[in-house]
């Protein structure tokens, strides 16, 4: 596997100024260091859903998975248990992961299975072309919604943070350099991790602008804090105008679920005809 | 004599499942060949369930309506089934719980209750204390209950050996039923057949979201699990069991899934992307009355079309439906062996009747069958994991491995798995998928697809196919007509089908549905069915019934 070029010859169709690009180089770069630190890079598997974000792994040359809308989650997970020295990073957009598969991150999250999601949350469906998603704002105008929105959006990290996740942090598009030091932690993280990303839609929901105005990185936090962390997380409820925090917003260590599923010792080689026969003697007669 | 019937019934809650078992078991230790239907409504407690164990000197897989002998534990099975005692007098009941009528004087009443108490037995245990009785009523010495006792019951068993030993001797003969010098065979449920026929075949992970009639595969392979070093997993929902273990074949785990209609209506998006990204995965779909959620606990044979067609787009499966232990266990193994060699989906059908009923075993009748290899990757030229080849078979490499990228896409893709929509890659990508199924139909060849019983020479045949296979076969050595069972149903075994077809007039197509599926792929593919017999209560045909139905079209 080549080490130095992580590109693919796929030619990349995201828009200009799409958001998405920060994520891939970031990324890009992610690996590069996580590979120099002796993480081999055939150790790695991408998984993605449907959507924009999902190019990425075309345009990576690493193991993938391209799955389908909305869940990427239960074949990561697949893809871990299978085996658990394997890094999973997992990619997904908000209306694939917040909305079709909203089930699977909070099974993850409870699980705290150690996976990582990376969530290209622009707030709008990009690949069907502009309608609202799970975190638009109230009123939001879309395709589907010319009117705007009748019902507001879910604050995706809170909900995570409910259901058990293990890390959680939020970077934007513009600003790689805390992406990839959130993207890093929370592949490192054992346990369950997810970072949302304010990544703009340039075509259908630019929030550059927006999102400049407001974002600042988190100080003085005690990410190991429920509570600070929650506070932060409440903070901006992806609607009503607030300071966007940016950052790591929790992090705890406990035990994973393949920490406790392969607690039972692997046994050698088993006779498997021996032992359907034995059973079949001593149990079945 | 050669056979006898045993109806045991009371509410759900009493313990009447594992009474069944325990009479089964009985049978069997007399060298008896065991089937048992189980009838059961969809709720923990009350509501009425009953057990028929029917024992025969030769193999059988249906049950009677007439039975010999009737356990009632309360007044709901007597009155419910009295008109099917062969002789009025051979039941034995609850005396505290069943009124027995003016023209019942006869039967044998016990104070079960009563009983209890003085053994300071809990009163569960009723079920015990009556089969203690029937041990009695057929003439059997204690301690060959004994002995099938202490395998059954795993708690309170010396409590349950004096319980039962009390209805022993409260007891009296009734028939005396004579063992017969014949070695007795395993006793277990289709559901188990399966689980060690997925084991044989490689099986290393279970993914599974309960749902009748497939849970007791889950709970089977999770009790048995650290025995065959097998990972089982219940996640959230049926979308993220296929999911999950799409993840595990992606990473090279021979996996399987267990669920029903309503759990394989949601997976058929992951069966699809299976097609696509061509990931080997085994899925046992359990039949049962819908259409949503019907009769839960009952059986049907209603998703043959469903299983055909599933998931969008077109893509290679392989569907087989067993017709008894000794099929599902050998297809099970083999539907592994196909899905890995093809790297295609791999649909089990099995029902309520074929799950959950309990038959004998004999593995030794089962013809060999292996954990195969699938094609793995040279590592001669650099690695493509779609690349094309003339039976559509790209070599697997697994993760991780150094000089291999394993890229899988639900996108039309690449060799290398980078998504494409160049129309020509397209066409060659769909044709590399879809050339798979020829190779896998001659594989098939080499297998006895589809299987002939009774008079060879007759006319006139029976058609069927899965759980229904025992009763037709029964019923045509009795008649002397032949039965067709093609136990492949897709990719359809038509070169077998024709050869098993030759000779025959009348085409009687049996099956548990009401729009005649079968039939319907037999008039698809060209084949003409003559009768049909239907039925679609929930409830197997009973001997008598398929009798009295073939008999008429036959008049």
């Amino acid at each position: 596997m080549s080490q130095t070029n992580l590109g693919t010859y796929a030619q990349n169709t995201w828009c200009p100024g799409c958001g998405n690009f920060a994520i891939l180089n970031a990324i890009k770069m992610v690996l590069g260091e996580l590979n120099a630190e002796g993480v081999p890079l055939e150790n790695i598997v991408l998984v993605s859903g449907i959507g924009c974000h999902a190019k990425i792994v075309d345009y990576l040359n690493v193991n993938s998975f391209y799955s389908i809308h909305g869940r990427a989650v239960p074949a990561a997970e697949g893809i871990k248990l299978a085996n658990p020295d394997v890094k999973v990073i997992g990619f997904a957009g908000d209306g694939d992961a917040y909305g079709e598969g909203i089930e699977h991150l909070v099974f993850a999250a409870k699980r705290n299975i150690d996976i990582t999601m990376i969530i290209h949350n622009n707030r709008v469906y990009g690949l069907t072309t502009g309608q609202y998603t799970p975190t638009s704002p109230l009123s939001f105008r879309g395709r589907s919604t010319p009117q705007g929105t009748v019902e507001g959006p879910i604050n995706p990290l809170e909900i995570m943070l409910a259901s058990g996740a293990t890390y959680l942090a939020r970077g934007t598009s513009h600003g790689i350099e805390l992406l990839k030091k959130i993207f890093k932690e929370a592949i490192l993280h054992k346990g369950f991790s997810l970072v949302d990303v304010l990544q703009v839609c340039v075509t259908y929901f630019n929030m550059y602008e927006y999102y400049d105005k407001r974002v600042y990185e988190l100080k003085d936090h005690d990410s190991r804090d429920y509570y600070q962390a929650l506070n932060k997380i409440r903070e901006w409820d992806y609607d009503k105008d607030a300071p966007i925090a940016l950052g790591t917003f929790y992090e705890k260590e406990t035990p994973t679920f393949e920490d406790r599923f392969f607690l039972k010792k692997r046994q050698g080689t088993i006779d498997k005809d021996l032992k359907i026969k034995e059973l079949l003697k001593n149990q079945f007669r | 004599m050669d056979e006898f019937s045993i109806l045991i019934g009371g509410k759900a809650g009493f313990g009447i499942d594992k009474a069944g078992m325990v009479i089964g078991r009985l049978l069997n230790q007399l060298g008896y060949r065991i089937y048992i239907y189980r009838d059961y409504p969809s709720l923990i407690r009350g509501g009425h369930t009953f057990s028929i164990i029917r024992a025969s000197k030769s193999r059988i897989a249906v049950h009677q309506e007439k039975v010999d002998l009737i356990l009632a534990l309360n007044q709901e099975t007597l009155d419910l089934h009295k008109s099917r005692l062969k002789k009025n007098c051979f039941f034995i009941f609850d005396s505290e719980q069943v009124k027995v009528g003016a023209e019942y004087t006869c039967g044998l009443g016990l104070a079960l209750g009563k009983f209890l108490k003085e053994e300071t037995a809990p009163e569960i245990m009723r079920n015990t204390c009556i089969i203690g009785a029937l041990a009695k009523a057929i003439g059997l010495s204690f301690d060959v209950l004994e002995d099938v006792l202490k395998k059954e019951f795993t708690k309170d068993i010396d409590l349950n050996i004096k319980v039962a030993q009390r209805g022993f001797k409260e007891s009296k003969e009734l028939i005396k039923i004579e063992p017969f010098k014949q070695e007795s065979l395993p006793l277990l449920t289709g559901n188990q057949a399966i689980a060690f026929g997925l084991i044989k075949g490689g099986l290393d992970v279970y993914v599974s979201y309960p749902m009748t009639p497939t849970s007791p595969i889950l709970h089977f392979l999770a009790e048995i699990a650290d025995d065959f070093s097998l990972d089982v997993i219940h996640p959230e929902s049926e979308i993220s069991v296929i999911l999950m273990a799409l993840g595990f074949s992606y990473m090279g785990k021979k996996v399987a899934v267990g669920t029903s209609g309503g759990g394989f209506c949601l997976m058929t998006e992951g069966l699809s992307l299976a097609g696509m990204a061509e990931l080997p995965i085994v899925i046992i779909l359990g039949q049962r009355p819908g259409p949503s959620t019907g009769l839960p606990t009952y059986s049907a044979q209603t998703e043959l079309h469903f299983a055909l067609h599933a998931g969008q787009g077109e893509f290679v499966r392989f569907i087989v439906a067993p017709g008894d232990t000794e099929e599902a266990y050998f297809w099970s193994a083999q539907a592994m062996n196909m899905s890995w060699k093809y790297q295609i989906p791999s649909i089990i059908l099995s029902d309520k009747n074929m799950g959950e009923g309990v038959f004998n075993f004999d593995i030794n009748s089962i013809p060999e069958v292996h954990e195969e290899t699938p094609s793995l990757w040279d590592r001669k030229s650099p690695y493509k994991r779609y690349l094309i080849t003339k039976n559509g078979v790209s070599s697997l490499a697994s993760v991780p491995d150094k000089e291999a990228i394993i890229k899988v896409n639900s996108y039309e893709h690449d060799e290398y798995g980078i998504t494409t929509e160049d129309s020509k890659l397209t066409i060659l990508m769909q044709d590399k998928r879809m050339s798979k199924e020829k190779y896998l139909e001659e594989e098939l060849e080499k297998f006895e697809t589809v299987k002939v019983y009774g008079d060879r020479d007759a006319s006139v045949s029976l058609l069927c196919w899965g759980s229904n296979k025992g009763v037709c076969v029964e019923l045509a050595e009795r008649l002397g007509i032949k039965v067709i069972q093609p136990l492949v149903l897709w990719p359809f075994p038509t070169r077998q089908f024709q050869r098993a077809l030759s000779g025959v007039k009348k085409l009687v197509c049996v099956e548990s549905n009401a729009t005649g599926q079968l039939t319907r792929l037999m008039k698809i593919l060209g084949f003409n069915v003559d009768e049909q017999i239907l039925k679609y209560d929930g409830r197997p045909f009973s001997f008598d019934e398929l009798e009295a139905g073939t008999r008429g079209i036959l008049k």
